[in-house]
């Protein structure tokens, strides 16, 4: 079965036969062939290493201490590995204010990306599979509100916040994530979903199937990679935010990025702090990011209007 | 290859209708209960309706409202919150901003990601390669910004950027060993660049003392050696530059036992004001110019000597910040760009390729005529992509402009919050307004979506 909706080139692989014996074939083949494959194969080690210096100067920078830190420059941990402390990491898991906006991180994330993947999943499922006026209509609307700028809903929903009292709170956080989750959620799982052969749901409808028992029984089982996808792009976005909590949560609803950014002002003397607390909040999205990255890639390639 | 045509569901109704009518009556009734079900429709969409309504589509309408009364939201301004926008010094550097930011960024991503792209076509490990560049993505624009702090350090010590810079730059220029030291006051005069000039003239065979002051002598080069004055009975002209620190017992202008030559100092004959021959002072801080022909001459010490140090540029000043930024952005955005590009070149069906070249096409050529053409879609959608993105930016700019350029570094997006929730802000009606203007530039994307949206469909 296959999807036809959500790109299935090799994502990251590219072709599937890197060196075959056929000569002068691409570009690539090309350039290699004028410039000597060495001199680009240096080339592109020289950008991946200007891609990998900055994570590795956050993360030595987390392994050395403070005073070392204003000292001399990460690099020299490399010829001084004496410097090497997990001092700042203890430091930081002793912080119980620290402590607690990583646990609201994950108490704004993991429910944001569980009530977008199912809400989204029964809309994507109705406009792709259900007759009804205005469906048309209504798919353009979500095509629409896929780029509409978070900027336009901070002052209203923080007025609508303040008149229902749940401003600072992390039901509102939620739910303003889950809300702007959804265009991009809705189109994904709807272009997934329109793809599946009708022949599959048709059979089901035979069978004298509800709509809640094709939905349950033939669409999400067919559309689990799109919504694995939807569900790991879902979850960065969300735990990666500053702005949305920035407005909407208070002192005991902030995230991690919320409660580091009150260190930037005096960014010299707090860098071990930052640059802890920077790389553990990066842990879990690089974690997800080489497990999963397969779906990543294809929700990025599907989704790319975000 | 990004969103795929969704033509089936098109077809959809007709062919119910048709498989109903074929089978009867039977048939029929269970058609009937599949063709109802509107209110079931809306069952499913509610909860989405619901959130939409609510957080995008009201909000829009709120805004348009809102950003035309003042900033209690009591009296209607009209247009003035928009007047403001354009005239207010902060709101319209980040409109000039936001400018350069869309002029220069996505065009570099897109370039970027397609060279990488074709690059790593044939590379055996493009794996690896693409992972790397794409990683940012996963960071927290957070996180992102707090990396390129770091980079950016102004102390050369500190941040690697500079570090970079000073190496290259010292890798040219070797650095002076000597900075603000002077040349003991009577000795000479200050001409040009900081030259020191004797005041004196010399002839060849004639000794020049070079005393100098300014520093600490453990600030010397290491290698140098006690200072001696050059003997006798040459005929060149020669001497010796010092570190004159002329201590209790010791004599200014003289060369004391304890005290140290000024090794590596670049000296220089001037003869009627044109350097006729230059050398470098040795580990005792004695020179020599051997091969001058009879005249008066005068001693040069260039002011190169004394140099402050290279230390770097100011990227997080107000003059650089809104580039270094910009760069961190790239960082990000290019593993996106390559990999979508990546995607569309691994689409192009081999055949047109292969049948230009059999028709005699150069790699060039093909790549020109028929690679371009066929990914020039996908580079449309890379780049409008990039340029919404761009619009919206607030993270990389509020976590990487410290406090004193965060001014300079303005965005609309930045400056949308700070008029609206920072400190000192809370004029919600031009915050809404700056909110619309944004709303309106991703306008012309929002309709390139739906265009694309329905083309696809067909």
């Amino acid at each position: 079965m296959t999807a036809p909706t959500i790109p299935t080139t090799d994502d990251l692989g590219g072709p599937p036969d890197p060196v075959t014996g056929s000569p002068a074939r691409g570009l690539a083949s090309r350039v290699l062939g004028r410039f000597g494959s060495g001199t680009v194969q240096v080339v592109l080690v020289l950008v991946a290493l200007f891609w990998l210096v900055p994570v590795l100067g956050l993360l030595f920078s987390s392994l050395r201490s403070e005073t070392d830190n204003a000292d001399s420059g990460w690099w020299t941990l490399l010829t001084a590995p004496a410097q090497l402390t997990l001092h700042n990491y203890s430091d930081l898991l002793a912080n119980s204010a620290i402590l607690q906006s990583f646990g609201n991180t994950l108490l704004i994330t993991v429910p944001a990306t569980v009530l977008v993947v199912v809400i989204s999943s029964l809309a994507a499922y109705a406009l792709a599979w259900i007759e009804f006026p205005g469906r048309d209509w209504l798919t353009i609307g979500v095509v629409a509100l896929l780029v509409l700028p978070i900027q336009v809903a901070l002052i209203p929903i923080a007025k609508l916040y303040g008149g229902l009292g749940v401003f600072g709170s992390i039901t509102g956080v939620v739910l303003f994530h889950v809300a702007f989750g959804l265009p991009f959620a809705i189109f994904l799982l709807r272009n997934f979903f329109s793809g599946i052969p009708q022949d599959l749901l048709e059979a089901a409808r035979m069978d004298g199937a509800r709509e809640l028992t094709v939905f349950r029984k033939v669409v999400l089982p067919i559309g689990l990679p799109a919504i694995a996808s939807l569900a790991i792009f879902q979850f960065l976005w969300v735990w990666n935010d500053l702005l949305v909590a920035l407005v909407f949560a208070d002192a005991d609803s902030a995230p991690i990025t919320v409660a580091l950014q009150t260190q930037l002002r005096q960014f010299g003397s707090n860098v071990d702090l930052l640059s802890t607390g920077s790389f553990l909040s990066m842990l879990v999205p690089l974690v997800v990011f080489f497990a999963f990255q397969r779906f990543f890639v294809q929700g990025v390639l599907a989704g790319s209007t975000k | 290859m990004t969103v795929g045509p969704a033509g089936t569901t098109e077809a959809t109704p007709d062919r119910r209708d048709d498989l109903a009518a074929a089978r009867g009556p039977q048939a029929a009734k269970s058609s009937r209960r599949k063709r109802t079900p509107g209110w079931l429709a809306l069952l499913f969409l509610l909860p989405a309706l619901v959130l939409l309504g609510v957080y995008l589509v009201y909000p829009v309408v709120y805004s348009v409202v809102r950003s035309m009364f003042d900033s209690d939201g009591n009296r209607f301004v009209g247009l003035n919150n928009y007047g403001e926008a354009f005239t207010d010094p902060s709101t319209r550097t980040a409109l000039k901003n936001n400018l350069i930011w869309v002029l220069v960024a996505p065009t570099v991503v897109t370039v970027f990601g397609l060279l990488f792209a074709v690059l790593t076509e044939r590379i055996r490990w493009a794996v690896a390669f693409r992972m790397v560049l794409f990683m940012p993505m996963a960071i927290s624009l957070f996180a992102s910004g707090v990396i390129f702090r770091l980079v950016y350090q102004e102390d050369p010590e500190l941040g690697v950027a500079n570090a970079a810079a000073v190496t290259v730059h010292d890798a040219f220029a070797a650095p002076s060993h000597y900075p603000g030291v002077r040349l003991r006051d009577g000795q000479g005069t200050v001409v040009g660049d900081g030259d020191y000039l004797t005041a004196k003239t010399y002839r060849p065979g004639d000794v020049v003392n070079l005393p100098l002051v300014g520093m600490q002598a453990t600030a010397l080069p290491p290698g140098a050696s006690g200072a001696i004055t050059p003997g006798g009975g040459s005929t060149a002209l020669r001497g010796a530059a010092w570190l004159d620190v002329a201590l209790l017992h010791g004599h200014p202008n003289a060369i004391d036992k304890v005290e140290k030559g000024a090794p590596g100092l670049t000296v220089q004959a001037v003869k009627d004001g044109a350097v006729v021959a230059t050398t470098t002072t040795g580990a005792d801080g004695t020179f020599s110019f051997p091969d001058l022909a009879p005249g008066d001459y005068r001693v040069q010490l260039p002011g190169s000597n004394f140099a402050a140090p290279f230390r770097g540029l100011t990227w997080l000043g107000p003059g650089l910040v809104t580039p270094v930024i910009i760069s961190c952005w790239i960082w990000i955005m290019t593993g996106f760009a390559m990999t979508f590009i990546a995607a569309g070149l691994a689409a192009i069906p081999r055949d047109a390729l292969e049948a230009a070249r059999v028709d005699g096409g150069t790699e060039w050529q093909v790549f020109r005529k028929v690679t371009v053409p066929l990914i020039g879609p996908v580079l449309l959608v890379v780049f409008v992509t990039l340029v919404i993105n761009v619009l919206k930016i607030f993270e990389l700019v509020y976590v990487i402009a410290p406090g004193a350029s965060q001014a300079s570094a303005n965005v609309l997006a930045l400056q949308m919050w700070q008029v609206s929730f920072g400190a000192g802000g809370g004029d919600q009606g031009l915050g809404s307004a700056i909110g619309v203007i944004l709303f309106l530039l991703v306008l012309p994307a929002m309709l390139f979506n739906i265009r694309r949206f329905r083309r696809e469909r067909r």
